[in-house]
């Protein structure tokens, strides 16, 4: 009897500290896999954010750095640059990446860093209780709103995808989902996409996984992924954005 | 015949592999694992076809598929 | 980098940078902020030569955090800045103290609070010797008050800063950082310390993974790292004071100065002594470790001595000479503030009424 699928090398096995039906456990699986699959693990330097997944370091097993909320961009930056032979990738959320440390994002894109960008859209902060993110749809509500997002003093869902498509330097920039497994096998060969080109030195790539948070969304594992579908994907369609 | 493992310890019982398998292959256990959370369970002599859909929704990488 | 055993006409700033280029500084990141722009543009102009990794980086927040991605690798990193942008950079000094990383940190003081003025100050005292961001930690603190010096610490600041894996803070000022003198170029030999540390990100053949953290949430273990910590602390303060000592053996009246405070009062010192005054310099080179084992050595002399404490602030250093003297001989104080100086003048008036 052949095993056909396997728990990946790179990551290790233990209980995460994710909610039950949470995508980020999805998402490091997947790029454990993709790093098993290129055979970088030895030379795979992660940088870990603040937010649900600030302890990825955890579990994956490859060598990791912490980086202060929103800098994650700062620290692989520096780290690609003194050490250009290690593959480094950033792991971010959407308050991380997309609020908080939105400088660092587009200053290091602008720079062309050739750095792999895996970034979560779950349109919620998780680690803090479920607050607005730039990310959060109109009308949703988290706990700082309370009402639902108003675009009257809280604004529209940021895009930052789409707003680092006209930056010369940025090479790849995709958006999958992880609500089926179909869009989680995209998912993985965008990820092994954004990977391969820093291995082969294109530049700055970014795939933003669009991924559930039954916690704060307030709904079961199985219909967080029906509103990713049916309702967020309205906002965030999929696909290549550049 | 094909069939999945499930490492019952790190199941969290999100049942979103029953709700993918196309076979019916998965049940909930109705034990407790040792975090006090019912897992879920292969259904022994079913008709797993090895499609793996199980494995690539999990979130906990629990499932491993043989076939 | 410029050939050794030169005197070169330079910068405080570009000193600091030459220093530290030569001290096998393999990676920096800055943002311009005056006085110190000489620093980052002699970076940009001269790290690549040396094989170094320059980056001009989009703010203060982004470039102490770049160090600590460098820091990591095992590479000797550092920044440079202005009052205002070290504020800045107080969140990535905290994470480097906390992932205990080695790193240096150039501070060239100005006026404060706020966007202050460009003039020299010795207001971020407190800020630099205090740890200044958030959580129980130190920096250690090195004070130059020539050119020279300013060359010198650099090497110095490196080493101790790879030895105790902390960051380590050049404080400077407007004053220093502008001024030029000639600098007599040394023969740094590579650092003693190997720097190839075993807990370096890169590549992990045959061994288990390295994390670069700062984040503790097990029950117990973050009191562990912060006993360490301090226990860190501890042997730094016993074993690496430093300090500049002029006349102190028959001085009734002790001077304490640092940085281009020190300067002054050292002329002043020379001057009043010629005319037979018993005056003395005690300068503190490092700022944290206080050096508080010469201050313990005069406060325990058989000499009656006062102290006058002058600085370009409020009165920071002030206290620590205060806390180690504990009511023993009296402490007198003269400061300027917000980029003033005390004039010779001021400073003399101040010193004759103790004599």
């Amino acid at each position: 009897m052949k095993k056909i699928f396997s728990h990946p090398r790179s990551l290790r096995k233990v209980t995460t500290h994710y909610c039950p039906g949470c995508g980020h456990g999805i998402a490091h699986r997947l790029i454990s896999e993709v790093v098993d699959e290129l055979g970088i693990r030895e030379k795979t330097i992660g940088v870990a954010p603040v937010g649900c997944a600030v302890v990825a370091y955890d579990y994956w097993d490859f060598d990791c750095s912490e980086a202060a909320h929103g800098r994650a961009l700062a620290v692989a930056t520096a780290i690609k640059r003194v050490k250009p032979k290690t593959i480094v990738f950033t792991y971010q959320g959407d308050g991380d990446l997309a609020a908080i440390g939105t400088n660092e994002t587009i200053h290091a894109a602008n720079r062309g860093e050739n750095l792999t960008v895996i970034f979560i859209n779950n349109a919620v902060y998780g680690m803090t209780g479920g607050q607005m993110a730039p990310t959060t749809l109109v009308g949703q509500k988290t706990a700082t709103t309370p009402k639902g997002r108003e675009v009257k003093g809280q604004g529209y869902p940021l895009k930052i995808s789409e707003m680092l498509k006209v930056l010369p330097g940025v090479k790849y920039l995709e958006r999958v989902s992880l609500h089926s497994p179909q869009e989680i096998l995209k998912a993985k060969a965008a990820i092994k996409q954004a990977f391969l080109n820093q291995i082969q030195g294109k530049g700055f790539s970014l795939v933003e996984i669009i991924s559930p948070c039954p916690t704060y969304w307030g709904m079961s594992p199985r219909q967080s992924l029906n509103w990713i579908k049916e309702v967020m994907l309205k906002e965030f369609p999929l696909g290549r954005i550049k | 015949m094909p069939k999945i493992t499930i490492d019952r310890e790190k199941c969290k019982g999100c049942l979103l592999c029953i709700s993918f398998c196309p076979k019916g292959a998965i049940v909930p256990d109705t034990k407790l694992n040792r975090k006090g959370i019912k897992p879920v369970r292969f259904k022994k002599d079913t008709a797993c076809i090895a499609c793996a859909m199980c494995a690539v929704i999990c979130p906990d990488c629990c499932i491993e598929v043989f076939k | 980098m410029i050939n050794n055993l030169k005197r070169v006409l330079m910068t405080g700033n570009e000193a600091i940078a030459e220093g530290a280029i030569q001290a096998g500084c393999g990676f920096y990141a800055g943002y311009p902020i005056t006085p110190q722009n000489e620093l980052i543009a002699y970076m940009a102009a001269h790290l690549a030569d040396s094989g170094g990794v320059f980056i001009q980086a989009e703010s203060e927040l982004a470039a102490i955090n770049m160090v600590f991605g460098a820091s990591a690798c095992g590479v000797r990193a550092m920044t440079s800045s202005s009052s205002p942008g070290i504020s800045l950079k107080q969140e990535g000094i905290s994470y480097i103290a906390g992932a205990q990383l080695p790193a240096v940190i150039v501070n060239v003081m100005r006026g404060g609070p706020g966007l202050g003025n460009i003039w020299p100050s010795q207001a971020d005292y407190f800020q630099a010797t205090r740890g200044g961001g958030h959580g129980d930690y130190r920096s250690i603190v090195l004070a130059p008050s020539t050119v020279q010096e300013c060359y010198e610490c650099m090497p110095l600041a490196f080493s101790l800063a790879d030895q105790y894996r902390m960051p380590a803070i050049i404080l400077s000022d407007g004053m220093l950082g502008q001024m030029m003198e000639p600098v007599l170029m040394r023969s740094h030999k590579p650092l003693a310390i190997s720097h190839k540390p075993k807990w370096a990100l890169g590549n992990s053949k045959g061994r288990s993974p390295n994390v670069a953290k700062s984040f503790y949430l097990r029950e117990g273990d973050l009191e562990k790292v912060n006993l360490l910590l301090q226990k860190k602390y501890k042997t730094i303060e016993a074993k690496e004071q430093r300090y500049q000592g002029q006349y102190l053996d028959d001085a009734k009246v002790v001077l304490v100065a640092y940085g281009t405070m020190a300067r002054i009062i050292k002329s002043i010192t020379h001057k009043l002594r010629g005319q037979g005054k018993k005056v003395g310099l005690l300068r503190p080179i490092t700022l944290w470790p206080f050096p508080v084992q010469a201050f313990e050595r005069l406060a325990l002399g058989k000499m009656a001595k006062k102290f006058l404490v002058v600085e370009m602030s409020a009165g920071q250093m002030l206290e620590d000479v205060k806390l180690v003297i504990n009511g023993r001989s009296a402490v007198g104080f003269l400061g300027r503030l917000g980029g003033g100086m005390p004039s010779e003048e001021e400073i003399i008036k101040n010193i004759t009424s103790l004599l």
